[in-house]
């Protein structure tokens, strides 16, 4: 753009010195960007740049994968490494092979904590009844993009497509927002535009969880009860109460307790603070609910039927 | 040679973009990673003036709008990295002259740059947290561009110093031939 309008004829008389050069360049990338946050700002649901989006995904979302995987063995401190590609491979297998995988690794307490994360995976998956790929976080958003997302190494050749619930062992992470072939978007929890249905253990009050914006230690929801008269309880449980056909969240998968209730003096509403079960510095492995006969690339873990 | 030159800073960008959100992930605190993107443009302007940091600006700002996992309003980024290409060209002669000075303009163009995003998304309605959250972050972004400040910005300076006499060589060449 800048290099199109440099060879318009110039308004000031003689060459242009360097500087001029530099303001207009300046100028014209102000105006570029400015153009741009309009296009996707003014759009909403179907932004003009989606293509250009999904284009950068598929080149970088795979380079993110891969650069995960070279600087796993350095994060794993201690690991056993060479078992850890093998553990992705093998788990639709990993029922059947829960105990030789236990003797094979047990030297490991990373590997281990990841076994135990799969573990409580395919646990999951018999107890909600819903089928689900497992996926690896392989990057994760920077705070100060003021938004908390994270990139997952599965995408649509694994039947992963936008709107998905994510959960993993602990409970809700979040859901699918983008997808390109390899990789995935997921929007957490956390974010301060996550909005989830959510409903409460005892009484079965329903609400919206909105997310805090942070991830870190003090990450928390707050919940909207949509009856003000119900007073929520401490360390009360809170579930998803899920949308028509699962989308974006599917039902029962618990979300977080309890954890203090504030009552606004000028509202007569009451927000609960809600502590989400799942660590949202620590993610590794995750589910992402997939109907029961997605087919791709990765196996499918369903309740009931291991592979 | 020229498309080289350009092909070794794309790639240079697009290492600094994927380094900031993949590995530096695991060391950050409260979310909160070093600015690396921001820092090669800071770097790229002081070496080669306001012009150039404003193109690497913009484009290290659009691939950080466009990579995933971002999910925000794209252009956003891509603004506050061309003010910050341009303003710390701008600087360019006095932070030349030391280390220390670059690693200062490094400091108050993370700052720039990280409020100019907030403030964007704060018109925007875009993923906008309370203003004291957002003032951590940003606090806590610059001192993390402050603590690596000092390693990359003589490792960068060298890097872009090796990138350009291969290009004037490229240059000369065909001249040469003729």
């Amino acid at each position: 753009m800048a290099r199109r309008s440099g060879s318009r004829p110039s308004r000031w008389s003689g060459p242009p010195t360097s500087d001029q050069r530099a303001r207009r360049t300046f100028a014209l990338l102000v105006l570029a960007a400015l153009t741009v946050i309009t296009l996707d700002a003014r759009a909403g649901d179907s932004s003009p740049l989606d293509p250009v989006r999904r284009v950068v995904g598929e080149v970088v979302g795979p380079a993110e994968s891969a650069t995960a995987t070279a600087f796993r063995p350095f994060t794993d401190i201690g690991g056993a490494f060479r078992t850890n590609h093998g553990l992705r491979e093998d788990i639709a297998r990993l029922t059947s092979e829960n105990a030789t995988l236990r003797g094979r690794i047990a030297s490991s307490p990373v590997d281990q904590k990841r076994l135990a994360e799969l573990d409580g995976l395919t646990r999951t998956v018999a107890d909600t009844g819903y089928s689900m790929v497992a996926a690896r976080v392989v990057a994760m958003g920077p705070m100060q993009s003021f938004s908390r997302t994270v990139t997952i190494d599965a995408g649509t050749s694994s039947g992963v497509r936008t709107d998905m619930t994510v959960l993993n062992s602990d409970g809700l992470v979040g859901r699918v927002v983008r997808a390109t072939r390899s990789n995935a978007t997921v929007l957490l929890i956390v974010d301060s535009d996550s909005v989830v249905g959510g409903r409460l253990g005892t009484d079965l009050e329903v609400g919206f969880l909105r997310g805090r914006g942070s991830a870190d230690n003090t990450g928390r929801l707050t919940l909207d009860l949509v009856d003000d008269s119900v007073e929520p309880s401490k360390d009360d449980l809170v579930v998803t109460w899920g949308s028509k056909d699962g989308v974006p969240y599917v039902a029962g998968i618990p979300i977080g307790r309890v954890e203090s209730v504030v009552s606004t003096p000028r509202q007569s509403s009451r927000l609960a603070v809600v502590k989400p079960f799942v660590d949202f510095t620590a993610l590794d492995v995750v589910g992402v609910v997939v109907p029961k006969d997605t087919e791709g690339d990765r196996p499918v873990l369903t309740a009931g039927a291991p592979k | 040679m020229s498309a080289l030159r350009a092909a070794a800073l794309a790639a240079l960008v697009g290492l600094a973009v994927v380094a900031q959100v993949v590995v530096f992930r695991y060391v950050a605190l409260d979310g909160v990673v070093p600015d690396l993107a921001l820092i090669l443009v800071v770097v790229a302007a002081i070496d080669r003036g306001p012009q150039f940091g404003a193109l690497l600006g913009f484009g290290a700002g659009l691939l950080l709008d466009l990579a995933p996992p971002a999910d925000h309003v794209a252009g956003r980024w891509a603004l506050a990295l061309v003010v910050v290409g341009y303003l710390s060209g701008r600087v360019r002669q006095d932070a030349r002259s030391s280390t220390l000075t670059a690693v200062l303009v490094v400091g108050a163009a993370s700052f720039v740059g990280t409020s100019l995003y907030a403030f964007s998304g704060s018109v925007l309605g875009d993923g906008a947290l309370p203003a004291d959250q957002m003032l951590r972050i940003i606090v806590t972004s610059v001192l993390w561009d402050l603590l690596l400040a000092p390693l990359l910005v003589p490792l960068l300076l060298w890097i872009l110093g090796a990138l350009r006499p291969a290009r004037e060589r490229a240059v000369r060449e065909p001249v040469r031939v003729s």
